[in-house]
C-alpha cells in the first residue's frame, strides 16, 4: 500500500511545480483582488439587468483573459507538452490555478473516454465575503474562470467547454468546474488571413 | 434579572439598519420595545457631536436616560452602533462592539450589499445574536 502511494506521488509532481512558479510571480493584496472582481460582477448585473447575459459576459471576459494568460503561464512555468488530456487537467488544476490565484484545484469525476473531468475548488479568492442576495439564483459569480480556461486552453489547441455545476455561494461546500473537450485543433490559418 | 439590552444599527441618514434585543431574562414588552428604540434615536444627536470630540471609534456612554445608559461606536463610515442597556460594563460593551464591527465589515465588503440599507443577513442575525448571549 505505501509502495502505491509512493508511485502516486511521483507521477504527480505538477503539486510541487505549482508551489515553485507561486513562489516567484509577484502577488498583489488578495482583498483589492476580491473587491476588484466584485465590483465588476455588480457593474455587469446592473448594466445587463438579465443574469444569464452576465453569466456569458463574465465567460466571455474570462475567455480574453485566458488566451493571452496562457503565454505568461507557459513562460513561467515551464511545464512541458502534456501527454494526454489527463495531463492537461493536472497542469491546470495544480500549477495554473496555484500560479495565477494561489490555490489548488482538485481534479475529480473523469468520464469514461478521459475527455470530461471536474475542478473542484475549495476555497477561491474571487468569492472571498461575498454573499449572493435571494434572487440571484442564476448567476455563477466567478464564471470569468470558465472563460479563462476555455482561452488558454484553445491557444494551445484543445477546445473545450467549461461551465460551473456547483458554486459555494449557491449554498453547496465546493465550486465545481466542469471541463469537456471538444476537440483537439489542428493548426489552421486564421481567418484574418484566410482571405486574403 | 430581565434586563433586556436593544442594540440597533443606524445609518448615515439616521435610518435604521439593523436592530436586536438580547434579554438576560425574560423578553421585554412590545411598549418596552417601542420605547427603547425612541431612546436611542434622541441620543443620536448626541452621538453625533461626540463623534467630533473624540478620534476613537467607540464613544462609550453618550446619554443616559432614566436608570438606562446608552453607548454608542461610531464606524469610519459614520454608522452608529447603539447599544441601550441597564449595568454599566464598559469592558463587555466594548469587546461586543469590536466583534459587531468586524461582523459588519465582512457585510460591507460583500459588493452585493448597498451601504446604508438594511442589514437583511440572516447569518450576520443569528452571529450578532450569538455575540449579544456571549458578552451580556
Amino acid at each position: 500500500c505505501g509502495a502505491v502511494v509512493m508511485a502516486q506521488k511521483g507521477a504527480r509532481p505538477y503539486d510541487r511545480i505549482g508551489e515553485q512558479v507561486f513562489a516567484k510571480v509577484d502577488k498583489i493584496n488578495a482583498e483589492l483582488f476580491t473587491l476588484t472582481y466584485g465590483s465588476i460582477v455588480t457593474q455587469l448585473v446592473k448594466d445587463y439587468e438579465d443574469l444569464g447575459e452576465v453569466n456569458t459576459q463574465l465567460e466571455k471576459m474570462g475567455y480574453n483573459i485566458g488566451v493571452r494568460l496562457i503565454e505568461e503561464f507557459l513562460a513561467r512555468s515551464n511545464v512541458g507538452r502534456c501527454a494526454d488530456f489527463t495531463e492537461t487537467a493536472e497542469v491546470v488544476a495544480k500549477v495554473g490555478f496555484k500560479m495565477f490565484l494561489g490555490i489548488t484545484a482538485n481534479v475529480t469525476d473523469w468520464d469514461a473516454e478521459k475527455k470530461e473531468f471536474s475542478l473542484v475548488l475549495d476555497d477561491n479568492p474571487l468569492t472571498e465575503f461575498v454573499e449572493l442576495p435571494e434572487s440571484y439564483n442564476k448567476l455563477w459569480y466567478a464564471n470569468i474562470l470558465c472563460g479563462v480556461i476555455r482561452g488558454a486552453l484553445e491557444m494551445v489547441q484543445m477546445k473545450v467547454e467549461a461551465t460551473y455545476v456547483k458554486c459555494v455561494l449557491h449554498g453547496h461546500d465546493v465550486s465545481e468546474i466542469r471541463v469537456l473537450l471538444k476537440e483537439i485543433l489542428t493548426d489552421e490559418i486564421p481567418a484574418s488571413m484566410r482571405d486574403e | 434579572m430581565s434586563v433586556p439590552y436593544t442594540f440597533t444599527i443606524v445609518g448615515k441618514n439616521d435610518n435604521p439598519l439593523y436592530e436586536a434585543e438580547f434579554a438576560s431574562g425574560v423578553k421585554a414588552k412590545e411598549q418596552a420595545h417601542h420605547l427603547s428604540q425612541f431612546v436611542i434615536h434622541s441620543s443620536i444627536d448626541l452621538v453625533e457631536e461626540a463623534v467630533w470630540k473624540s478620534t476613537a471609534m467607540n464613544l462609550k456612554g453618550v446619554d443616559r436616560f432614566g436608570k438606562s445608559y446608552i453607548s454608542s461606536f461610531v464606524t469610519a463610515g459614520h454608522i452608529k452602533f447603539m447599544l441601550l442597556h441597564e449595568k454599566k460594563e464598559e469592558d463587555a460593551i466594548k469587546g461586543f462592539f469590536q466583534d459587531v464591527y468586524e461582523l459588519y465589515v465582512k457585510i460591507a465588503i460583500n459588493p452585493f450589499y448597498q451601504l446604508n440599507t438594511p442589514i437583511t443577513s440572516v447569518a450576520f442575525d443569528s452571529r450578532v445574536k450569538k455575540l449579544g448571549a456571549k458578552y451580556f
